[in-house]
């Protein structure tokens, strides 16, 4: 019988059925960071279990550790020192690879776990933090857990899973120039709510995501949280296969033709059944922005805040959210003066993101006034960057550089932006708070922040790509 | 984890759509490696006048006194989304919640809620509006019961509405179930299976760095 990509996966994962539609699934790979997968080891340990197998579990030091140039154990973040050094003490206990403050290859979770091969497509993969859908771009099943889940699966190497619905979401058409996967999935979750993928394991598909690159597969998946998901996944193919040969982890030699003759059985075949379809037509697709406080508050950045009616939200949420945001029905966005602009995080920060904000910085300056942060996903991210001479791109600019972590994704007490202050921000979440108290939190693409940055207001990147190739699909 | 069969008490609305992990326990209250010392937090961003502050918000629903006791939430939809932080969930708990109403909730929430003894109810939105009515005509003479078992949400005022739940999450909630305890049981099925697949995908399997 004709498969999905998601059934192909779950089917080769159960170990056994459990009631109703749960299952006991195996899981291939965990991930923990110190925020929340260091409570997960404390109490591991404290129930006086061990972890199953240590060879295929990792850890990073990403939420809570500093971004700032000389970095250690301190952090700004009140009490963040415990959260590192007790993550610290864990790990070397429990025998896993952890990807401490100064280690060369340490970075964000969902943008270090692809990059040295240890997502890998046909995997499961669980991490206590939501956006562990992201890694689902390679061809894995991905998804974000608690840390009492995260337990359950250090010591027997299995979740108990209830089985998600399927959905089809498919991009078809070209993406315009300026255009990228980050307004792909802002215009899906725009179009179909915060909770349209509730209940669902979600796979990307058509020729708009199959011309994107592996990193920009893992920005779309990367917000499959914000739609409500189980996760998101693509079908892995020749791109995937090429990104992943020789990474670290990836598997070598013999097992590296095995791995892929495997992986190249993982696609959704032909007249498999979808519980769900959705089609987006991305030919007329325009860069995306946000004007409220979920990513569901999207729009073209042409147009303006919509109306009620317009919105599709519920009356009260939507006036609590212009409130917020301080702006009103029919206000444009472009021209909104932003007193900050911020490129990094899981979604936006590997080096394809930073070239294309680089190449739009490239020999303009920031708005004086404008306070721009960059903070790569991952130290060799970053290196990577630097080699390349971005950094400096980004420096004469005026942005600041940083070290790779989370940052100012979010708010956790040390850092922020501030209150009522108005931030251009390639992250995914634009909560109320996020980033700062009452900060105000409007995402788009990395170019779209660049250009921002540049104009001292929300501003269309498009103008000033004209001439050049942008060159990324 | 504790038993939860049947939860009546007064229930408190707070009906707004996307109401996330970082709303229900800011990132700053999670102040050390620890699932308690959490309830003071919650709410903190909406609950205190002030960021860091501890002095009420007349306006928050959970400050008047007509709420006080609470232990069941009327939310809107997608409840709980945002960061899979659990301390969300331990922080409801630790202050005394064993049941959220609720439209639709973000799955790792739900599946949080499960883990720690409280009992996500989904129900339509017209539904929990009626129920947020009713309740708000007279909270403590008003009180709602959530049971599990009859998988129903009933009023002293003639209100019963039913809820969906998997048989899994369920039973956990009403055994008090560990789930480590339980997969435990199927230590063998779980090493024949590891056995199986060690050489289906031999890659997939990871030798411990020296
Ligand atoms: S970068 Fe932001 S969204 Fe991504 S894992 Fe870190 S805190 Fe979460």
């Amino acid at each position: 019988m004709a498969q999905t990509l998601f059934e192909k996966i779950w089917r080769q994962h159960v170990v056994r059925e459990l009631d109703g539609n749960a299952a006991l699934v195996a899981i291939d790979r965990v991930f923990l960071h110190e925020r929340t997968g260091s409570v997960a080891l404390k109490s591991l340990r404290d129930a006086g279990r061990s972890v199953l197998d240590p060879a295929r579990v990792f850890c990073t030091m990403d939420h809570i550790v500093d971004t700032l140039p000389g970095r250690g154990d301190d952090t700004l973040m009140p009490g963040g020192r415990a959260f590192i050094v007790e993550t610290r003490e864990a790990a070397l206990a429990a025998g896993i690879r952890l990807f401490d403050v100064r280690d060369p290859q340490q970075g964000i979770v969902h943008v270090i776990s692809p990059e040295l091969g240890i997502v890998l497509p046909g995997a499961t993969v669980v991490c206590p933090d939501s956006h562990t859908c992201t890694q689902g771009a390679m061809g894995a099943l991905a998804w974000g857990i608690g840390s009492t889940e995260a337990e359950h699966a250090l010591a027997t190497g299995t979740l108990r899973v209830n089985k998600p619905k399927t959905m089809r979401v498919r991009f078809e058409g070209r993406l315009a120039p300026g255009v990228t996967a980050k307004d792909l999935t802002l215009a899906l979750i725009s179009r179909h709510g915060s909770a349209g993928g509730n209940g669902y394991a979600v796979e990307y598909a058509g020729s708009a995501v199959t011309a994107l690159e592996v990193e920009a597969r893992l920005t779309l998946c990367n917000m499959a949280t914000e739609f409500s998901a189980m996760t998101g996944m693509i079908a892995p193919d020749q791109k995937t296969f090429e990104y992943l040969e020789g990474r670290q982890y990836a598997p070598r030699d013999a097992g590296w033709e095995q791995a892929v003759a495997h992986w190249r059985t993982l696609v959704t075949d032909e007249g498999a059944s979808f519980d769900r379809e959705i089609l987006i037509e991305v030919d007329e697709l325009a860069p995306m922005v946000t004007w409220g406080t979920s990513p569901q508050h999207a729009v073209a950045i042409t147009a303006t805040v919509p109306t009620l009616e317009a919105s599709g939200t519920a009356p009260e949420g939507y006036a609590r959210a212009l409130q917020y945001m301080g702006l009103e029905a029919g206000a444009s966005l472009l021209g909104l003066p932003v007193g900050a602009a911020f490129i990094g995080s899981c979604t936006n920060s590997r080096i394809s993101d930073l070239r294309r904000a680089a190449a739009v910085l490239r020999g303009r300056k920031v708005a004086p006034g404008v306070r721009a942060i960059c903070v790569p996903g991952s130290m060799t991210v970053k290196r990577q960057a630097e080699a390349e001479g971005l950094d400096r791109v980004f420096r004469d600019a005026g942005f600041e550089w940083r070290e790779s972590g989370c940052s100012m994704c979010f708010f956790s007490g040390g850092e922020s932006f501030g209150a009522r202050e108005r931030v251009i921000s390639s992250t995914n979440r634009n909560f109320e708070s996020r980033q700062g108290p009452e900060t105000r939190t409007h995402i788009a693409s990395p170019e779209t922040v660049a250009a921002s940055a540049i104009a001292g207001h929300i501003a269309d990147v498009r103008p000033l790509l004209a001439g050049s190739s942008t060159g990324h699909h | 984890m504790e038993k939860v069969e049947t939860v009546t008490s007064v229930a408190a609305p707070l009906i707004r759509a996307n109401i996330d992990t970082d709303a229900i326990i800011p990132s700053r209250e999670m102040k050390s490696v620890s699932k308690t010392g959490l309830a003071d937090g919650l709410f903190a961003g909406w609950r205190y006048t002030a960021i860091g502050g501890r002095e009420p918000n007349p306006g928050f629903v959970l400050n008047q006194p007509a709420y006080s006791g609470v232990r069941i939430l009327l939310g809107g939809t997608n409840f709980g989304c945002g960061s899979s932080r659990e301390h969300a969930v331990w922080a409801l708990h630790e202050y005394g919640i064993r049941a959220v109403i609720a439209p639709t909730f973000s799955p790792i929430f739900y599946g949080n809620c499960v883990r720690n003894g409280i009992v996500p109810v989904r129900l339509a939105a017209p539904d929990i509006a009626t129920l947020a009515v009713w309740v708000e005509q007279d909270p403590a003479g008003h009180p709602l019961t959530v049971d599990l078992r009859a998988q129903r949400v009933t009023s002293g005022g003639g209100h019963a509405f039913s809820f969906e739940i998997e048989a899994e999450p369920r039973d956990m909630l009403l055994e008090g179930l560990d789930g480590i305890d339980l997969t435990l049981k199927q230590r063998s099925a779980i090493e024949s299976f590891r056995a199986a697949d060690r050489k289906a995908r031999p890659w997939i399997y990871l030798e411990p760095t020296p």
